[in-house]
């Protein structure tokens, strides 16, 4: 049976919703128990609340001023030191577990499967390649230790259970290097739901032709309630921040609702939405590509249908 | 200061890709190979950083079979000093790649590796970090700027919640992101003079190097296809749509 632990992601006192989506995934791989790591300068709030979720065995609290900022190089040792009773080792694929993991599995001296979208058993899984117009099957042999990426799109969150697991200080004795200093991070505007996990998602692309035109897009999105995303192409013209990226080399998200608007639907925006649940193309051009993924397409300009959905709202 | 670029061949972002019907792979077969854009990205850094005086050569450096050599050759006409090919007959995974990289860098002793943040046939994105691991030094993955002044360089990285920047002693790994530069194009000339560009060739074997291709790929397949949905013809219509669904 599998001893999982997952490396948990969070920031400003608040885990991420992707450790409980990874603990979803975690429990589909016939778990004999599944532990949480929280590597923090102050862990005690987060360990709190990776408690309370469903399915979690215990809670291992590793407080360092070190680990105040998570630097993959500060964290890979640690995570490295506890990985030695357990049989699997995950984290989220955002982009601290992307910058985590493959540092652990190196140091491990073992292979990482990276963006599992699905578990078939405990060694083996589906991934996407070239940019999801594949997706294959991987074994993982059983007699080394698994180092993975979860694909948050691909797992809902678990929720919280009926008891809460307990939480144990532990050491992680490792040499951490000082080769790597956190100098700042500059957050992007945080008045709007989090693109990763709103349930809704207004995204623009090249078509807005402006910086100044995108506020149609953040009218709508507000109306609704939703995240706002951006094509690369909308991102590259400067009109966005590159955090509003959706798309391979971007966020890669499911929300319920997605509203594409003078998105044309490169197969690389494509694969960042196709676990979306609804999909709204709106774009000028009828042949786009975007309305052969659509559930609902609407061609026309933009700039007068934005406004006349937003008062129907 | 040397640079070294990890600069891998694959097939094209423009070409469609077909599972084979048996699942044991995709079409490769007389198919378009290019640089993967994320390390044509890290070669254009490492060349800047050259003009800049930063760096005094520019190495590339890629595992693939032997006939990539007219992709090394690519790298050299883009401005590269010379080029290293290591020889395998199968594709590595990043494991091996990482621990063949580090045979370079011990041979080479650059003072900073730049890759791609990820290949886009294999979308693993782990070489980077994995080679900086291997290597005991430190990392700054999804760059989108690089300055480098003494033995630091301040990095500033695309991250889920923003741009996060990061002091690193050199040596280090840097990985690319999209937005870190727009490569140069290739002039005529320079596709000339890179054919007299040192190119060296290793086999994979004669480094040494233990397989981490742990892995086992056992099925390929294509993506589940959304269907085409319906077409609403105005704004009231796409409302009532919404509604009926339970979106609104």
């Amino acid at each position: 049976m599998s001893k999982i632990l997952i490396v948990a992601e969070h920031a400003n006192g608040q885990l991420n919703p992707s450790t409980a989506k990874t603990l979803t995934a975690a429990k589909q791989m016939g778990a004999a128990s599944i532990d949480i790591a929280v590597f923090a300068a102050d862990p005690a709030g987060v360990a709190a609340q990776a408690a309370a979720l469903d399915g979690v065995g215990r809670v291992l609290t590793i407080a360092n001023a070190a680990n105040a900022n998570a630097l993959a190089a500060v964290l890979a040792p640690q995570v490295v030191a506890l990985a030695a009773n357990y049989t699997h080792v995950l984290g989220p694929s955002t982009t601290f577990g992307k910058d985590l993991m493959p540092r652990v599995a190196a140091l491990l001296g073992e292979a990482q499967v990276s963006d599992i979208m699905k578990v078939i058993d405990s060694h083996t899984f589906q991934r996407p390649i070239y940019a999801g117009n594949a997706i294959i099957t991987v074994e993982a042999p059983k007699d080394r230790k698994l180092v993975a990426t979860v694909r948050n799109a691909s797992f809902a969150a678990s929720g919280n259970g009926a008891a809460t697991a307990p939480i144990e200080a532990v050491a992680a004795s490792a040499e951490l290097p000082t080769h790597t200093r956190f100098v700042e991070l500059q957050a992007g505007a945080k008045d709007r739901p989090d693109l990763q996990t709103a349930s809704r998602v207004v995204s623009g692309g090249r078509a807005l032709g402006s910086a100044e035109a995108f506020s149609v897009i953040y009218a709508l999105a507000d109306k609704l309630g939703a995240g706002v995303g951006a094509s690369r192409a909308a991102v590259d013209a400067g009109y966005v921040p590159s955090d509003m990226q959706v798309g391979q080399t971007g966020k890669i998200i499911a929300p319920e609702l997605y509203v594409a608007i003078g998105i044309s639907g490169a197969i690389q925006h494509l694969t960042g939405i196709k676990d979306a649940g609804t999909i709204v193309a709106i774009n000028k051009d009828g042949e786009a590509p975007i309305f052969e993924v659509a559930d609902i397409g609407l061609v026309g300009d933009l700039f007068k249908l934005v406004p006349e959905i937003e008062a129907l709202l | 200061m040397k640079i070294l670029v990890a600069y891998k061949r694959v097939v094209d972002y423009n070409v469609r890709i077909q599972v084979k019907p048996d699942g044991s792979g995709v079409v490769t077969d007389g198919v378009k190979l290019s640089p993967n854009p994320f390390d044509d990205i890290a070669l254009e850094e490492a060349l800047r950083l050259r003009e800049k005086g930063v760096a005094t050569e520019v190495i590339v450096a890629t595992i693939a079979p032997s006939d990539a050599q007219p992709h090394l050759r690519n790298g050299l006409a883009m401005g590269a000093n010379r080029a290293i090919h290591v020889t395998t007959d199968s594709a590595v995974q990043p494991l091996t790649a990482a621990r063949a990289l580090l045979k370079l860098v011990e041979k080479e002793q650059p003072g900073l590796v730049i890759l791609g943040k990820q290949a886009i046939d294999d979308d693993c994105g782990q070489t980077g970090q994995m080679l900086a691991a291997l290597w005991g030094k430190a990392q700054a993955t999804s760059a989108s700027k690089v300055e480098v002044s003494g033995n630091s360089a301040r990095v500033t990285r695309e991250v889920d919640a923003g741009l996060e920047v990061l002091d690193v002693d050199l040596p280090a790994v840097v990985t690319t992101d999209l937005r870190l530069n727009e490569p140069r194009f290739i002039k005529l000339p320079d596709i000339m003079k890179a054919k007299s560009k040192p190119l060296e060739t290793l086999t994979l074997d004669s480094l040494g190097v233990e397989s981490g291709d742990h892995l086992k790929t056992t099925q390929y397949a294509p993506p589940a296809k959304r269907t085409k949905g319906v077409m609403v013809k105005d704004a009231a219509e796409l409302v009532a749509a919404l509604k009926s669904k339970g979106l609104l």
